[in-house]
């Protein structure tokens, strides 16, 4: 008797339909791809750290790493890895880089969203949107072709391709981006608080530079920050545009290499397991933790943003 | 009744000033980049005809057309895409449809903002370390694809997550007490409300994806081939690459021959990124809630 009755009431209530089944199993394969961003980015750290480990645990001595200047990793009889050169070119660069985009970006963000209107506005953000998206090769080439004999030309010194062309390159391609985010940070401080400020009397400048960026700073900070990761990660502009040799910059018409670059332009010429290739994967791990750290701590920046 | 003070009056002079100010910063941000497009356009609108568009490379590469390069680029491009739109695409379901708030969100985002963040050429480690050395592809059309799909697949991610979210959520409430499992909703009515703002990250994708060289460098482009690839294990020449070598590697190549390579792959990329901006305003246009 009783089992009739829980027959009965499984025929008639029981939701395991195939609609069921499709509903949890598509649940779990959404699941799965959510969570792959987080398997792809464990997997990266895991694979360059397998091929690079090697060399880390016999060969590296990390004092000399990061401290000689002298970059001969192909000489056969006294290989040298240091990178210090190389940290120096990637900072001067990306440094010279923020120095040329940071007004602008900020001073483009301030007057894309606070001063332009309507279809202005709307042009220029598309046109920022534009500048964005053109790719690093290009502006390598851009660097190589115009940038260099311009340079020649009107400060008269031998080489072109030096810090000055890819701090501009870079400054160029990383701008866009952080106006972007500068703009959003602004767009996220609540009219409340310009409509305070103007109530009281202020003129727009002064609700602009007391009122709207002191609130925004987080934002414009993370603006910053995920440009410098940017041009610390840039790898084809700087590649063609800095000259490409070994070099403690002493000023910024010198030629410099940077991290990035080297990865790209040695991995090449490298026997897979050799020491050389070891190495390069190495300088591969120290750029991934760089710049983890530096998306981390933007993404905490302009969280905090959010959350106030 | 009221008269400007002094105050006022040289406040808004100021006020006028910094306005000027701001303008003519944006306008310097954008002339340029304008200035520097108008160059390519001069002097590598006389390169472009049909026969470089369709035909190879000559004489070591100093002559001859770039037919390869776009023909290994739309390959890299749309295996690429096979990879990054579904799993792209389910990622941001799952953040939008189903993620609580929790730990592991913020790990996903983080990890996500992290895949957009990580240098192109670490992305070309792993790449050679993973597809190419680990899981045996060799340096072919496969690994460089799937090393690019990792790379831009935050794009559609964050763009299928906001046009997801935009659907309003009265929407699926109201298909849930219709008796809809949660997947039915989603298939049903969340992601044809969506579907339009998808695509226009898919563009972005594309446009991102072909214009990356140092990704593709060591796990599958290569300088030159005197073939056209038949399959994903082939390796392929690649447009990005063949502007770095063109301008880099080979001597002799004619002045303007690089730059009608670079107006082709820019022309290719700002089309892309022109028409998914044309479709998102379209979209904006007509939305209805």
């Amino acid at each position: 008797m009783t089992t009739d009755k829980a027959q009965l009431v499984r025929n008639n209530y029981d939701r395991r339909t195939t609609d069921w089944y499709i509903d949890k199993v598509m649940q779990s394969l959404v699941f799965i791809s959510g969570i792959s961003a987080i398997l792809f980015i464990v997997g990266i750290f895991v694979f360059i750290t397998m091929e690079g480990i090697g060399f880390v645990i016999q060969d590296l001595d990390i004092v000399e790493f990061f401290t000689s200047e002298y970059w001969s990793p192909s000489d056969e009889d006294d290989p040298e890895y240091g990178i210090l050169a190389l940290i120096a070119g990637t900072a001067s660069v990306t440094g010279l880089a923020m120095v040329v985009a940071i007004p602008f970006a900020l001073g483009a963000a301030i007057y894309i969203g606070e001063f332009s209107t309507g279809k202005t506005r709307e042009t220029l953000k598309v046109l920022v949107e534009l500048l964005a998206a053109i790719p690093s090769v290009v502006w390598g080439f851009i660097g190589l072709s115009i940038m260099n004999p311009l340079i020649i030309a009107v400060f008269d010194v031998p080489v072109g391709l030096n810090v000055l062309n890819a701090g501009i390159i870079l400054g160029l391609m990383a701008a866009p981006i952080m106006t972007s985010i500068a703009e959003d940070a602004l767009k996220a401080v609540p009219d409340t608080y310009r409509e305070a400020a103007e109530a009281m009397g202020a003129t727009r400048w002064q609700v602009i530079f007391k009122v709207v960026l002191p609130a925004a700073k987080n934002g414009l900070l993370g603006a910053v920050l995920l440009g410098v990761g940017r041009g610390f990660g840039e790898t084809m502009a700087v590649l063609m545009a800095t000259g490409h040799s070994v070099n403690m910059p002493g000023s910024i018409f010198d030629s410099v290499r940077a991290l990035t670059a080297t990865i790209a332009a040695e991995l090449g010429e490298t026997a897979v397991g050799s020491e050389h290739y070891g190495v390069l994967f190495t300088i591969g791990i120290f750029l991934f933790l760089i710049t983890f750290l530096i998306n981390l701590t933007a993404d905490l920046v302009i969280r905090d943003v959010r959350k106030g | 009744m009221f008269k400007t003070s002094e105050i006022n009056k040289r406040n808004q002079k100021n006020e006028k000033l910094f306005q000027l100010l701001f303008m003519v910063m944006t306008l310097l941000l954008i002339l340029p980049v304008a200035i520097i497009l108008g160059m390519l356009v001069y002097k590598g609108g006389s390169v472009i005809s049909v026969d470089f568009l369709f035909s190879s490379p000559t004489d070591g590469m100093t002559a001859g057309g770039i037919f390869p390069a776009i023909f290994g680029t739309i390959w890299l491009v749309s295996v690429a895409l096979l990879v990054s739109v579904p799993i792209g695409v389910a990622a941001a379901i799952y953040l939008s449809e189903y993620a609580p708030d929790n730990w592991l969100t913020r790990l996903i985002n983080l990890a996500i903002i992290n895949l957009a963040g990580v240098p192109s050429i670490v992305h070309a480690l792993f790449g050679v370390g993973a597809f190419v050395i680990f899981f045996g592809m060799g340096t072919s059309i496969l690994a460089a694809s799937l090393t690019l799909a990792i790379m831009t697949m935050p794009v559609v991610i964050v763009a299928s997550r906001e046009s997801l979210q935009a659907v309003p959520q009265a929407f699926r409430v109201a298909c849930w007490n219709m008796g809809a499992t949660r997947w039915q909703t989603i298939r049903r009515v969340v992601l044809p409300n969506a579907v339009s703002g998808i695509l226009t990250g898919v563009i972005l994708e594309v446009s991102r994806t072909a214009g990356e060289t140092a990704p593709i460098m060591f796990t599958g482009a290569v300088f030159f081939l005197p073939f056209l690839p038949q399959g994903v294990f082939d390796q392929t020449m690649a447009l990005s690459l063949h502007l770095f070598v063109v301008s880099t590697q080979v001597p002799g190549v004619p002045e303007n021959l690089p730059y009608g390579v670079a107006l082709v792959l820019i022309g290719m990329v700002l089309i892309m990124n022109s028409l998914s901006i044309a479709f998102r305003m379209h979209l904006r246009g007509k939305k209805k809630w």
